[in-house]
């Protein structure tokens, strides 16, 4: 699975692209795992941008479960930001948008989350377009 | 086989319509049929048949009960919740004093599944034979102590039928009925069984009171084999996966979603979401069920998966 992250201030947002079920939910769990590690609650949350996710199966929002009850521990903060009109409708109907908090973008979710992960979101390059 | 019919459906305890619930389905009929006119009965019966089971039914009901009408003279069931006293007397109603057989597949012994027992008329008929077949060793003991003072006044002992107990193992073929019947161990306080029986070219998976935890792949590869390809799964879809796997995780029931997901994966036909949350209404299974299909037709990528929602009363031709 293709995937890529950026910290902003101190915020990780986590960029995973194309579709998440049996085969490869394994391979995105590994993914957030060093992030999840790094992030101790007291200056950190993870916005996950699923602006490139097209589908995501039940074994695949588990993996979004654990990383939150994970983040949850420790007192962090996790998003999930940008769904996809299929994947929007799969949350709702999974009811994942009732247990995770979910933004119509990255943007919205760091202003949620943390005013200097904004702020630096902000001032990156091409930061118009997220 | 040649056909699934549903005589329980509801999850962990029987459920009964209000009055209130009543005259909400009577206000929706009547703003439905608001500027219509109807010059026959006829024509009634016809309107009255083109609305939604939410409407026009309920989702009832009984606890799990599930027939499967074999072509034989045999009866076989899935479980003894309470949806097996209607059940009995429909059979009595129609083979009188003849004497029957009836075989029983338990999932497990939870109160829901057995509850039925000490109301199946059949059961207290001389010459009736009644096979009861499962997975747990106690199957006997279980069934005999909900007769016991003081739960109930009418003893085990009392029964007339010929009642025998079958112990079957999970993961081998058995032949009951003529049909193959293999089980499957399941995630659920105390073990439950899933069966998948095969007739006549058709096969049936009756999956009830099944975790999903989705955190073990093979034991996920596991189920898609047992669904492979089946004409009908009747799946445990008692809660959403986001309460399964989160508040309600360890309570030993799937959801809507992951039955999906298996099916498709499996290439089954039909699924058909069963064992309904008791506090959930008629409009909220029904929206559970649009959901369901919509959840299915976004995610499709082999042929379409019919899904459909049981209710008591509801008959599956194969």
């Amino acid at each position: 699975m293709e995937f890529s992250s950026k910290r902003f201030a101190d915020v990780f947002v986590a960029a995973p692209v194309g579709r998440v079920d049996h085969s490869n939910a394994e391979s995105l769990h590994s993914a957030l795992a060093p992030l999840l590690e790094q992030v101790d609650g007291a200056s950190h949350a993870l916005v996950l941008d699923f602006g490139r996710i097209e589908y995501i199966s039940s074994v695949g929002l588990r993996v979004l479960m654990m990383a939150a009850k994970q983040a949850r521990a420790c007192q962090a903060r996790i998003a999930v930001a940008a769904l996809q009109p299929v994947v929007a409708e799969i949350f709702a109907i999974s009811r994942f948008n009732l247990v995770l908090d979910v933004f119509p973008s990255v943007r919205d979710a760091l202003a949620q989350v943390s005013p200097a992960a904004l702020a630096a979101f902000d001032a990156a390059p091409g930061s118009a377009n997220a | 086989m040649k056909r699934v019919r549903f005589w329980g459906t509801r999850g962990s305890l029987p459920v009964a319509l209000t009055a209130s619930d009543v005259r909400g389905k009577i206000v929706a009929a009547l703003r439905g049929a608001s500027g219509r006119t109807f010059s026959s009965d006829a024509e009634l019966d016809a309107y009255v048949g083109r609305l939604d089971v939410a409407v026009a039914g309920t989702f009832g009901g009984n606890s799990s009960c599930v027939e499967l009408e074999c072509g034989g003279p045999d009866h076989v069931l899935c479980d003894l919740g309470s949806g097996v006293r209607p059940f009995g007397q429909a059979a009595i109603a129609r083979h009188g004093a003849v004497p029957q057989t009836y075989h029983v597949f338990m999932s497990h012994l939870h109160w829901d599944h057995i509850m039925g027992l000490p109301f199946f008329t059949p059961a207290y008929i001389p010459g009736n034979r009644i096979r009861i077949y499962g997975g747990h060793a106690t199957v006997e003991a279980a069934l005999r102590r909900q007769q016991d003072e003081p739960s109930f006044p009418v003893p085990f002992s009392t029964f007339r039928a010929d009642i025998e107990f079958v112990h079957l193992e999970p993961g081998r073929r058995h032949d009951v009925a003529g049909m193959a019947v293999t089980l499957k161990s399941q995630r659920h306080a105390g073990g439950s069984y899933g069966y998948r029986f095969e007739s006549q070219g058709r096969s049936v998976v009756y999956t009830t009171d099944s975790e999903h935890t989705l955190a073990d792949a093979a034991e996920m590869d596991g189920f898609v084999d047992f669904f492979r390809d089946a004409d009908v799964v009747v799946f445990d879809a008692m809660y959403s996966l986001a309460d399964a796997i989160s508040v309600k995780a360890d309570w030993g029931h799937s959801s809507n979603v992951v039955g999906v997901d298996l099916c498709q994966r499996a290439g089954a036909r039909h699924l058909c979401l069963f064992h309904h949350e008791p506090a959930f209404s008629d409009e909220t299974i029904a929206g559970v069920l649009a959901d369901t299909r919509r959840y299915e037709e976004i995610t499709r990528f082999g042929a379409p998966l019919l899904v459909t929602a049981a209710y008591d009363g509801m008959e599956i031709d194969l």
